[in-house]
């Protein structure tokens, strides 16, 4: 992928931009400094200063929806760059097999330092060609189903998956029901929970419901630190909740879906730092600890022997989130090997014709 | 990701209830005993979880278990109002604790799993609850070697719990690919409607999907389509109709038959005999020993499987069986219910 160099002030999100106007005025110094040969340090270095202050600032007290908004950066690196940076001997898989090959998931045989594996990752583009190919990251039934033959196939070959999440979420349409979204996901899901191979997944920005769990049940989820991960988006949320769809800045608080706000739900097994001011401002960087994350996982999960691979994933789902309090009791009474005791209805004739209950959900 | 908007006309209750579909004004009770389908349009209504258990179980059968699982607010979730609120008054109003019924109970006199969602508490969303309770569901029917039946109405994944609601998917998932592997029996009804995570994960992973007709049943919700590719839905877009068309579900039964229809799956997939005996035989031999909720009728419904109208009038010297499936239930080999 041809690298571009978009306008960094228009691709600036609201909160970027005195970071960026700071960054402008630095550029536009050095560059005077160097045709005019004049000494303009002492002039540069107190806005260095300053705009390291100004990111420092800005990034420590970042709302969710802020970084909901960094997860969606057009700028921020998407796996394009992530097989530009980290991935070598590249060999792109295509096709389910069954209907055609779905673009907006790429799945490919691969080296990552010294392993191989099978990458399945959500695809964005960076021009407005790429995101039509792509579908802006929204995969059609033909693109998890062309996952779950890959997975299929390391799994037959005992080469471990890397997954790369990032989608808004799987694409709503006519054909894609008309295919089976619903349940191409649902056949992922089962299925990863089986698989007799090591799974590590990363959200690298957007983990957009079920469109980003059919290719994310794994052993370990890593987290980007500017991404996030959601039952519905933040907009589709205040939507149905709030009636508004511009409250999506309350739903982004509301719904948890930080990486940090995960990693204290216990639903997360790692945060990956990414440099001050997100990844786009050193994609190189950012690469560098993802793949070392990854690494360091898989080797932990190939000591482990498959059966017990294939249970602690199983178990991991099972009891998932036993931070609370009920599921911890049913999980206790389960390996006390009790049965529960019978318990009489709850009783009464739920109607009363009255009620407007409304569709709560998401997926 | 989907959301559908549960009208109130829909909702039975009252001593009068105007079919949504055609108009029609119909004695409450005369419908609830029609299985809540209208005698003039044949359109499903909405079924109470009572009602349900009743059209699907033998009468007097379900044993109702975790009814103490109650949905916990984790994440201190507030919209207009907050969760914990909303939970109190949707338990109070609904007087159910959660969107999800599960048990034990006879079909036909052999021993089921039965769970059946509940559209009415908030939208049938799933939750930790819900997704807890389906898996538990999975392993009843696993440990106890049953069949079983989730009889399906959701909106999706529930909000309010966020990325737990998220992660029932992949637990109930796991649970049924498991019991799956294990050789189980798993049949879906999906009602209206049936939407987002739930469709997504344990509705769609059956052995034999049941559609309910008319039922909506989808990935995404329809306005959420229709606002993404600003195009009018083709006609009769995501109903059962249209699914089947598509390939998506194997078979669409209306509510009268549904009980008979399940039978006849679990008689196919989960045989109590080595011998493959007539559906009516089975069916009348069930109706003289559980006296239960019209399976006769049944007979009449059953079709495909040589359902014959005699079943219902045959007195029970001459369909000449020697026992009944009630005293067999011969899939039950390893009870393993290990008191504590």
């Amino acid at each position: 992928m041809a690298e571009r160099k978009p306008d960094p002030l228009q691709s600036a999100l609201d909160f970027e931009r005195p970071i960026v106007e700071l960054e402008q005025k630095i550029l536009d110094l050095e560059e005077l400094a160097e045709q005019t040969h004049m000494d303009l340090t002492n002039e540069v270095r107190p806005l260095k200063e300053l705009r390291d202050k100004l990111l420092a600032q800005i990034f420590e007290s970042l709302t969710p929806w802020q970084r909901v908004r960094l997860a969606r950066h057009p700028l921020r690196p998407i796996t394009g760059d992530y097989l530009d940076l980290i991935f070598e001997d590249v060999v792109e898989l295509h096709g389910d097999k069954l209907y055609s090959d779905d673009r907006a998931i790429m799945t490919a045989l691969a080296r990552l330092g010294d392993e191989r594996v099978m990458l399945i990752a959500h695809r964005k583009g960076k021009t407005t060609e790429e995101r039509l190919a792509t579908n802006w990251g929204c995969a059609h039934p033909e693109g998890y189903r062309k996952a779950l033959q890959k997975m299929k196939l390391a799994e037959k070959f005992g080469v471990p998956l890397v997954t790369l999440i990032n989608t808004p979420g799987a694409y709503p349409g006519i054909g894609a029901e008309e295919r089976g979204q619903a349940a191409a996901i649902a056949r992922n899901i089962l299925e990863m929970s089986k698989l007799r191979v090591p799974v590590v997944s990363c959200v690298i920005g957007e983990g957009g419901s079920g469109g980003a769990l059919g290719i994310g049940v794994c052993d370990r989820l890593l987290m980007l630190e500017y991404s996030y991960y959601s039952v519905i988006s933040p907009e589709g949320c205040a939507a149905i909740l709030w009636k508004d769809g511009e409250k999506a800045e309350a739903a982004a608080t509301a719904l948890k879906i930080t990486s940090r706000d995960l990693d204290a739900l216990g639903l997360i097994d790692e945060v990956v730092p990414e440099p001050l001011g997100g990844a786009h401002r050193d994609r190189f960087r950012t690469a560098i600890s993802l793949r070392d994350r990854i690494l360091f996982n898989i080797k932990e999960l190939k000591k482990l022997p498959v059966d017990r691979l294939v249970e602690s994933r199983y178990e991991r789902y099972r009891w998932v989130g036993d931070g609370d309090e009920l599921i911890r009791a049913v999980r206790e009474a389960k390996e006390r090997g009790g049965r529960p005791a019978p318990t009489p209805p709850a009783g009464g004739d739920e109607a009363d014709g009255e009620g407007k209950a409304e569709g709560e959900g998401g997926g | 990701m989907a959301w559908v908007r549960f009208r109130k006309k829909d909702m039975p209750g009252g001593l009068w209830t105007k079919c949504p579909s055609c108009e029609e004004t119909i004695f409450s009770k005369e419908l609830s005993e029609n299985f809540q389908v209208c005698p003039k349009c044949s359109h499903h209504l909405t079924c109470t979880v009572d009602e349900r258990v009743r059209y699907t179980l033998d009468e007097g059968s379900f044993e109702e278990l975790y009814t103490e699982l109650k949905p916990v607010d984790r994440l201190d979730f507030r919209d207009k109002t907050s969760y914990a609120e909303k939970l109190e008054k949707t338990a109070e109003k609904v007087k159910r604790l959660e969107a999800m019924t599960i048990g034990t109970g006879t079909l036909h006199g052999r021993e089921v799993v039965l769970g059946v969602m509940n559209f009415q508490f908030l939208g049938g969303s799933m939750g930790v609850v819900v997704g807890e309770k389906v898996t538990l569901a999975v392993e009843i029917a696993m440990e106890r070697r049953l069949p079983l039946v989730l009889v399906c109405a959701s909106g999706g994944a529930r909000m309010h719990e966020g990325a737990l609601s998220l992660m029932q998917m992949a637990k109930t998932c796991a649970a049924l690919g498991r019991f799956a592997d294990a050789g189980g029996l798993y049949l879906a009804v999906l009602t209206n409607p049936t939407t987002g995570g739930v469709t997504a994960s344990f509705a769609t992973m059956a052995d034999v999907i049941i559609g309910e007709p008319g039922a909506l049943i989808g990935f995404a919700g329809p306005r959420v389509i229709q606002n993404t590719i600003k195009q009018e839905l083709p006609e009769g877009f995501q109903r059962s109709e249209f699914l089947l068309a598509r390939g998506q579900i194997d078979r669409i039964v209306s509510r009268p038959q549904l009980k008979d229809q399940l039978f006849l799956l679990m008689e196919f997939l989960a045989p109590t005999s080595d011998e493959a005996r007539p559906v009516s035989e089975l069916l009348a031999a069930a109706s003289r020993s559980t006296n239960g909720h019209s399976p006769t009728e049944g007979a009449e419904a059953a079709e495909g499987a040589g359902a014959d109208d005699g079943a219902k009038n045959r007195l029970p010297e001459e369909s000449g069986d020697e026992e009944t499936p009630k005293k067999k239930r011969p899939r039950k080999k390893a009870k393993k219910n290990g008191k504590a």
